[in-house]
């Protein structure tokens, strides 16, 4: 077969219309054909919108829990985090999932407002840019990470802390030798929540996490429930 | 009974109360973003695919299969497959919902093929949805009208190439033999067609489908 009608075969692959010898010559054409993986990756695109012309019968109930305890069953299998999170160097749209994912959980209460949209947006950003190149250090007392970058900066995040509650808020803090420096403030809840912290991090400073009032306070009140004693690197 | 219990031992209530409350977080992300918790092995993000696309992956699953056990097993394999994949996914080659219904697609494929008595009934006809929610009613409807409205563009031969294939699960050499045609004819209507269908969705499908 000549690369023109391999060439051609891309439509037939991504309508999944090849199978056999054509099937297997196809795919090792594809390994080395950048125009036919591009063409593939637009006629999957195609065929997906297909999709969307379906009946929709209702589906068993039993599905969903069906497939979620299947994949916890196999949890073992998935690779955990990485100690130091590393974004892909991979453009806009790779930021944007991280971005997405650290904004979308962290901020996901505040109101719609287009100032705040704005406020939302830069520390988005903030986020990620600080997530994208840290040194993890994980805490004691809770399940949480803070994640410091070469400039200092760093991240506070924190998994399934308990709400707060009314009228109570966490504090962060960045406690450096005697001085001890508010950080930022968070609610808690289920999830995972990240906070940047307000101020840098230096090295041998300790982050820390109480609970006080709400709008927070100067000087810790509360019992420290989580702190990260960050090494020299 | 309160949500929480003594020494702040989360009781059952509570749990269920997070676990709705981690729903509605996940609900705000972008697919790519519940992609990539699924890499990092949270089956809330899973489930919230799930949410997503689950019914739609049956749907499809059902048209090629026609048999529920065998569409709940494609269904099943393909987010098993996402699940165990999710950290490989690239986001520029494609849209997560792409990957999803092409994995379901190819293993809705791989069944119907092992089916052989599916092979001799007639594609199941076109009907109207039945008792969705609205506003995943809405968008699925939109979604639909312009994948159908494309599809009529197309010329006959080229539109039932297609369909045998995408619906069917035909091969194009079984297609061939169907269709009384030879096979290069029917490769070339494939690609002419798929080329024009791509074509014809044009800025309306990639704001819709494609990648973004």
């Amino acid at each position: 077969m000549d690369d023109g009608s391999l060439h051609e075969l891309s439509a037939a692959y991504a309508l999944d219309a090849l199978d056999g010898d054509e099937l297997k010559t196809y795919e090792a054409h594809l390994a080395g054909c950048e125009r036919c993986r591009a063409d593939v990756a637009s006629f999957r695109e195609t065929a997906g919108a297909l999709a969307y012309d379906v009946d929709l019968p209702p589906v068993p109930e039993t599905l969903e829990r069906r497939i979620l305890e299947s994949a916890r069953a196999e949890r073992p299998n998935v690779v955990p985090l990485p100690r130091r999170w590393v974004i892909p160097a991979a453009g806009v749209s790779v930021a944007s999932v991280v971005a997405a994912i650290v904004l979308g959980i962290w901020v996901v209460h505040l109101s719609n407002s287009l100032d705040k949209q704005r406020s939302r947006n830069r520390s988005q950003n903030a986020i990620v840019s600080i997530l994208s190149d840290c040194k993890m250090t994980p805490a004691e007392g809770a399940s949480a990470r803070v994640c410091i970058a070469p400039t200092r900066k760093a991240v506070l995040a924190v998994d399934n802390l308990e709400s707060a509650g009314p009228g109570k808020t966490y504090e962060a803090w960045v406690i450096a030798g005697r001085r001890v420096q508010p950080a930022g403030l968070f609610r808690g809840g289920a999830g995972r929540r990240y906070l940047r912290l307000t101020k840098s991090v230096p090295m041998r400073a300790t982050v820390a996490v109480t609970r006080e009032k709400a709008g927070g306070v100067s000087a810790p009140t509360g019992a420290i429930l989580l702190r990260a004693e960050v090494k020299p690197s | 009974m309160a949500g929480r219990g003594e020494g702040g031992v989360i009781s059952l209530r509570g749990r269920r109360r997070e676990r709705s409350q981690t729903a509605r977080e996940l609900a705000h992300l972008s697919d790519e973003a519940v992609l990539a918790l699924i890499a990092r092995a949270d089956d809330q993000a899973l489930a919230e695919l799930y949410r997503r696309f689950g019914r739609l992956a049956y749907g499809l699953a059902f048209r090629i299969l026609r048999d529920d056990a065998l569409a709940q097993d494609a269904v099943q394999d393909a987010f098993l497959g996402v699940w165990r994949a999710a950290g490989r996914f690239t986001a520029e080659r494609s849209k997560p919902s792409t990957w999803l219904l092409t994995l379901v697609h190819r293993r809705a494929v791989d069944l119907v093929r092992r089916e052989e008595r599916r092979r001799t009934e007639p594609l199941q006809p076109e009907s109207e949805f039945a008792g969705a929610e609205a506003a995943d009613e809405a968008e699925l409807a939109t979604r639909r009208q312009t994948i159908r409205e494309a599809l009529r563009q197309l010329p006959s031969e080229q539109r039932e190439a297609i369909e045998l294939a995408y619906y069917g699960g035909y091969t194009q050499s079984e297609l061939a033999e169907r269709l009384g045609q030879p096979l290069g004819t029917i490769k070339s209507r494939m690609f002419t067609g798929l080329a024009r269908l791509r074509d014809a969705l044009g800025e309306d499908a990639r704001a819709q489908f494609g990648p973004g």
